[in-house]
């Protein structure tokens, strides 16, 4: 068999993107002397040496099928040859490694066999050629910006054409791994050299099980205890009993008036010491108030919550919606393209194994990272440049939920200093479910069917992984945590496993639109239960599903990408795009004759039963033997001890700006990261996929910033959804408690900004903490979890569905640890004592990070508003309406909650016609953003005092509205600690539009000149600033 | 007359197939949505209909070049049944990665102008979602009104119209009324980035054949059917939603 080498390259007049790009990037790390970068994409490709016209086949390939004629040319190299590299160039090429999924390799196989030629292999590599070649010193630097270590070979010059190397097969065996006469620490140094991650009380526990079973475990059944009883797979730090003590809870008395605060708990007051215990801190705060709500009948219909993989509140009489955020931090910090592509991948594998499978329609994603501005050579050693990071994440996103064909219609990106080691990457999805496709059960009886992709040795110890904190040699020692994304292949799994919950009696592959979307719910269901392929693998999965019946697996009979993987390997491997169906033996063949006529592999690898244990074959030999109980109900529980006291020296509020400083100040905080337009990756997103866009996330006739995205999830209804999210983590070094208040007024604001009801509207939290192995980092875990309690009771809106990361610090070196400090002291001296204290060490810390995610009905889309003002006669009149205080230790709940219910109310009644939420930077920030939107001349008013005088105040909750007049606003006007104030007046501009501060207390009518004017500024000089700093 | 019937082709990566049929049936038609794996077991299900629409999508994740994989395996194994299919008066509509599918098997803008045509990257270099205005300048194509102008969402990363031949070429298509559809500018002038979304030749949005009853564009028409769907759409305004019209006028085409 003979290899041929495919080069393509563009042609000389033509430009070449991806080496623009390249060379650009090269550039914003300091190699600015590499003029040209120009790419080639190499395809390596076998073909039998008994081919009629070995030379004909290869122009028809070349030719017809790998080069574009018009803009490109190949070149091509027989076995033995060595192409050569342009003088005075340096060539650098990226090779996948052995093993590692190639999507466009087997892409081109199937189309080479359309064209009737039969290859026996293809892979794939891309070159890179840099003119003038890059010196010495920064080839390494170029060589980890091109590839990924974990999944890529990088070799400067060219490899030689050689056959690919396959790998090596292991010998079977089944290790027994002796842990009954360890002693403890015996036990511990097993947990981690083994990377099971397992606390010594667990392995204790585990070894008195095996001690009574009177043998040592299998490596599989400790792999899959470590599994099921990590961190991320059963989050035993918040279910887990803590007994809390020190600062009280803001208690019923001092935030709701008369309300008791219900917890059954008696409010405490004030400087006595405060204890309380929960037995189960998540069922005790978090999930006991959508208990209530739901005993009560407040909040939207809630049909699935905190069971299945993702939480379902009814939508209309025929669908649910199901909601699902998860997080992929550590994945994304090692490998931020792949991480973030399989963290969307993994949430919408999640959602369509909800229930019997929900349809994805759409997507949100938060990232928090350091800021993009970090000098290039003050990264510690094992971390990733943020910029790098956020562009490879965006990618990662981009690439996967565009291929997929689900709009990412929300999300954020928050920058902090103490992001750099762990930036978080939050990935949701929505889907819409036939209200009676919720419930799911495997029966005993039911063959396992693995649908979807081939199991490789990507992703091992994902799950492990994730529960640990990560440090400088993880890139090193994690490498194989890695898994690799093709959205294809799971875009292939959602076509089948939509129809095969919807199979229909007649016609099985042809459906009229408008059927399929008000008649779903007529099809029968080919299986009895779905779930996903995510963390921990076939363990997790099958281990999941059996928990109540019990299964038998073999292992030999799952299709592998290649051969020599072993048996535990298999079993664990968190290779992407499977799900594993329970499928009554009636159905099997019909589900997989569908999948085969949609080119998805599915296999019956096992079967359910009534024995209550998981037996995993191998090669004939049993490999693990696990009572079911044993493996979902040993986990000892314990008891942590959680504290929080406020700090001592919190940091000062914002100082007075004067007003001969506001425009340089309005520009500064437009143009800080957090705040700027996002533009860059939102245009990345194909948001408007499916046909459902209401509300963009860019708005107006000038794209201002949207609070939150409406989309009709049904094309033949009105009927919508308005999805938002909110974040505060600046305000935890602070208090916990007030963040997560902030975290979920935030996400309501934005909902009800765009026209969302907030009495039919669901939240979920994400928790992203550091360590929580002490009790002073567990308090702040505790009094955040406690508010989530008060504000959902309190506004009447349900948690549906969560998840929590923890651990997420960064253990560096001595020396990276000094420069790093020698920086936060120069830059950021706020933050500096985060790494300056003792107990820190040489680690750096996230802030504690609650994600709010929420979801409100719209009744009719065409009602739903945005930030973008309108001109109503000659001006759009613009009000302030918030919260009667200046800080939120004042802030009561049950006040915000009438606000946001009349607010709501307001822009229902067609009284409001423009809203945006008030948070970063400050009340003229979000005028100036509301400007930005509509292209309008902006007169900004300002009071000799009061709340609203100082035009940069951060106030805890409030909105900038568009009324007719301050009439129209009177509901609002009526609350109690609610202020209602006239804050500007946006016009048709005479010229260049302008904002301009005037100090004034009651405003003229309509265009009237204005006096006292204080500052002014040009409304493009606005948007530059605002545009630019992530306009990459 | 009978209700016309559209055949909406899905393949693996293909994601607008349920948008894309949903837009026809507003305009009247029965659009069914078929696997190409199903129509290749028997090309002859082709007779049924009276329009072919190849949606938007990443089909076999565009690997290679977009919509390679499936243009390949479309003149391999239907080429001929599509042939006669627009031979016999059969309409055949391809959006964004339709189109670039219609461009990579030879149908667009067909053999017989005697112009090599690609659809490269895009001028920035990467994917972008945004609104742009075009202008139908056809007057043979059944799917335009020529002269009308109209908003339009993009969302690609490789829409840009690249010409063996460049000028010349560019001016021998719009001789023979190829160009289906150009980008304009706001203000009537030439068109620069973002308002050429894509650094495209010409400003070219669309192509048309010879008989105009086959047309392939990079715009998403089925994402403007609702007024909610244009950015700029308020409460109280009317915006238009030009996409309705686009698949209306070609249902109109039958009757």
């Amino acid at each position: 068999m003979t290899l041929w080498r495919f080069q393509i390259s563009r042609k000389p007049d033509q430009l070449d993107p991806l080496g623009d790009a390249t060379a650009e990037s090269l550039r914003g790390f300091g190699i600015g002397f590499v003029k040209t970068v120009r790419t080639t994409r190499i395809f390596t490709v076998q073909l039998r040496d008994d081919i009629p016209d070995p030379d004909a086949a290869t122009r028809r390939i070349a030719d017809e099928l790998l080069t574009d004629l018009v803009t490109e040319e190949c070149r091509l190299f027989k076995q033995g040859r060595t192409p050569p590299t342009t003088t005075d160039a340096l060539a650098v090429e990226v090779h996948f490694k052995p093993g590692v999924t190639d999507n466009v390799a087997d892409s081109t196989r199937i189309a080479l066999e359309d064209m009737g030629i039969d290859a026996t292999s293809v892979r794939t590599a891309r070159r890179y050629e840099f003119q003038p070649p890059p010196t010495d010193n920064d080839i390494p630097r170029i060589l980890r910006l091109l590839g990924n270590d974990c999944i890529e070979d990088v070799i400067v010059g060219t490899r030689p054409i050689e056959p690919p190397s396959t790998p090596r097969p292991s010998p079977f065996e089944v290790r027994r791994i002796p842990l009954r006469d360890l002693d403890d620490r015996e036990l511990e140094s097993l947990s981690r050299d083994g990377h099971l991650f397992l606390s010594l009380a667990e392995m204790r526990t585990i070894q008195v099980h095996f001690q009574t079973a009177g043998r040592d475990p299998t490596d599989l059944e400790l792999e899959t205890l470590a599994q099921t009883w990590s961190e991320h797979c059963v989050h035993k730090t918040l279910k887990a009993a803590i007994e809390y003590r020190g600062a009280p809870f803001p208690t019923a008395a001092e935030t709701q008036g008369d309300r008791s605060c219900g917890t059954g708990v008696s409010p405490v007051i004030r400087n006595k010491p405060f204890f309380r215990k929960y037995d189960n801190l998540l069922k005790d705060t978090i999930a006991r108030a959508t208990d209530e709500l739901m005993r009560d009948h407040r909040g939207p219909e809630c049909l699935s919550v905190f069971e299945d993989n993702a939480g379902v509140i009814a939508f209309d009489d025929t669908f649910g919606i199901a909601f699902k955020v998860e997080t992929h931090n550590h994945p994304s910090a090692i490998e931020p393209y792949g991480g973030a592509a399989t963290g969307i991948g993994g949430v919408i594998r999640d959602v369509l194994g909800c229930g019997l499978g929900a349809k994805p329609i759409a997507n949100t994603d938060v990232f928090c990272v350091a800021p993009p501005d970090w000098p290039v050579d003050a990264v510690p050693t094992g971390v990733i440049h943020p910029k790098t990071v956020l562009k490879g994440i965006a990618a990662g996103v981009r690439d996967y939920g565009n291929r997929m064909g689900i709009p990412t219609v929300n999300g954020a990106i928050h920058f902090d200093p103490r992001y750099l080691g762990n930036p978080l990457v939050y990935c949701g999805c929505i889907g819409l479910i036939p209200r009676n496709c919720i419930r799911k059960a495997a029966r005993p009886g039911d063959a396992i069917v693995l649908l979807g992709g081939r199991t490789g040795r990507d992703g091992i110890h994902g799950a492990t992984f994730s529960s640990a904190e990560l440090t400088d040699t993880h890139v090193d020692e994690f490498a194989h945590a890695v898994q690799i994304g093709n959205p294809i292949e799971e875009k292939k799994i959602l076509d089948v496993i939509l129809q095969a919950r919807d199979y229909p009696c007649d016609e099985p592959h042809t459906t009229s639109i408008v059927n399929r979307q008000s008649s779903t719910i007529n099809g029968r269901c080919l299986y009895s239960a779905i779930t996903d392929c995510g963390a921990g693998g076939l363990s997790s999965a099958i281990g999941e599903m059996g928990e109540h019946t019990g299964a038998d697996v073999d292992l030999e009979t799952v299709p592998l990408k290649y051969a020599g993987l072993r048996y535990d390997e298999i079993w664990i491997s968190e290779a992407q795009e499977r799900m594993v169906l329970a499928v009554p033996d009636d159905n099997v063949d019909t589900l997989l004759a569908l999948a085969r006529s949609e080119n998805v592999e599915a296999t019956v690898i096992g079967r359910f039963t009534d024995t209550g244990s998981l037996l995993v074959m191998y090669n004939n030999t049993e490999v693990a033997h696990l009572d079911m109980r044993f493996l979902h109900h040993g986990l000892p529980k314990t008891t942590l001890q959680a504290e929080w006291h406020p700090r001592e020296n919190p940091s000062p509020a914002d100082t007075k700006t004067q007003p001969a400083d506001y425009t340089a100040q309005l520009k500064q905080r437009l143009s800080r990261p957090t705040t700027a337009s996002k533009h860059w990756v939102i245009r990345q997103y194909d948001h408007e996929v499916q046909g459902g866009s209401v509300v963009k996330p860019l708005v107006g006739k000038f794209h201002g910033p949207s609070d939150a995205a409406v989309i009709r999830p049904r094309l033949d209804s009105d009927r919508g959804i308005a999805i938002g999210c909110g974040l505060a983590p600046e305000l935890g070094d602070r208090d916990p408690y007030w963040m997560a208040v902030a975290a979920i007024d935030e996400a309501v604001r934005n909902v009800v900004c765009v026209g969302g009801d907030p009495s039919q509207a669901a939240i979920l939290d994400n928790f992203c903490w550091p360590r929580v192995d002490d009790a002073k980092s567990l308090g702040s875990l505790v009094r955040a979890c406690q508010a989530c309690y008060d504000v959902a009771t309190t506004y009447g809106l349900p948690f549906i569905s969560g998840k929590d990361s923890l651990n997420n610090e960064f253990a560096m070196n001595d020396a990276d640890a000094v420069s790093l400090r020698a920086l936060f002291a120069e830059r950021w001296p706020d933050l500096a004592w985060h790494l300056d204290h003792a107990e820190h060490g040489n680690r750096l810390a996230i802030p504690p990070t609650l994600l709010i995610s929420a979801i409100a009905l719209v009744d009719d889309v065409n009602r739903c508003i945005t930030a973008a003002p309108r001109l109503v006669d000659v001006s759009a009149e613009l009000f302030y309406v918030g919260l009667h205080a200046t800080d939120w230790q004042a802030a009561r709940l049950d006040s915000l909650a009438h606000m946001h219910a009349t607010v709501a109310g307001l822009i229902q009644s067609g009284a409001v016609i423009a809203a945006h939420d008030c948070s970063d930077g400050g009340l003229a920030v979000a005028v100036a953003e509301m400007a930005v939107a509509s292209g309008l001349d902006v007169r900004y008013f300002l009071p000799a005092g009061g709340l609203t005088s100082n035009p940069f105040a951060e106030l805890p909750s409030g909105y900038i509205l568009q009324a007719t007049d301050a009439a129209a606003l009177a509901p609002a006007a009526d609350l109690e600690n609610v202020i209602v104030t006239r804050i500007a007046r946006l016009l048709r501009p005479d010229g260049e539009p302008t904002f301009t501060f005037a100090a004034i207390d009651s405003p003229p009518v309509g265009r009237a000149p204005i006096s006292h004017v204080s500052a002014a500024v040009s409304l493009a000089e606005l948007r530059k600033a605002w545009t630019e700093p992530l306009d990459w | 007359m009978a209700t016309i019937r559209v055949l909406v082709l899905r393949a693996a990566g293909i994601n607008c197939d349920a948008e894309t049929a949903f837009a026809w049936e507003q305009a009247g038609a029965r659009a069914d949505r078929m696997h190409v794996n199903r129509l290749l077991s028997d090309p002859r299900q082709l007779d049924a209909y009276q329009v072919l629409t190849v949606p938007g999508g990443f089909s076999y994740g565009d690997d290679i070049a977009s919509g390679k994989i499936l243009g390949n395996l479309l003149a391999h194994h239907l080429g001929d049944a599509i042939g006669a299919f627009v031979e016999r008066g059969g309409l055949v509509l391809g959006i964004c990665n339709g189109f670039q599918v219609l461009v990579r098997l030879g149908l667009l803008p067909g053999a017989d102008s005697g112009v090599q045509v690609t659809l490269a990257w895009n001028d920035s270099g990467r994917y972008e979602d945004r609104w742009v205005r075009v202008r139908a300048e056809s007057p043979h194509s059944v799917f335009l009104e020529d002269g009308e102008e109209w908003d339009v969402p993009v969302a690609h990363a490789e829409g840009k119209i690249v010409l063996d031949g460049g000028e010349e070429s560019l001016g021998r298509l719009a001789d023979h009324g190829r160009i289906g559809l150009r980008y304009v500018a706001a203000d009537g002038g030439e068109p620069t980035y973002p308002e050429n979304p894509n650094g495209s030749t010409g400003s070219v949005a669309g192509l048309t054949d010879a008989t105009g009853r086959v047309f392939g564009l990079m715009p998403h028409p089925e994402r403007n059917i609702f007024p909610t769907h244009h950015p700029a759409w308020s409460r109280d305004s009317n915006t238009e939603n030009a996409g309705r019209r686009f698949f209306w006028r070609a249902v109109a085409y039958f009757s």
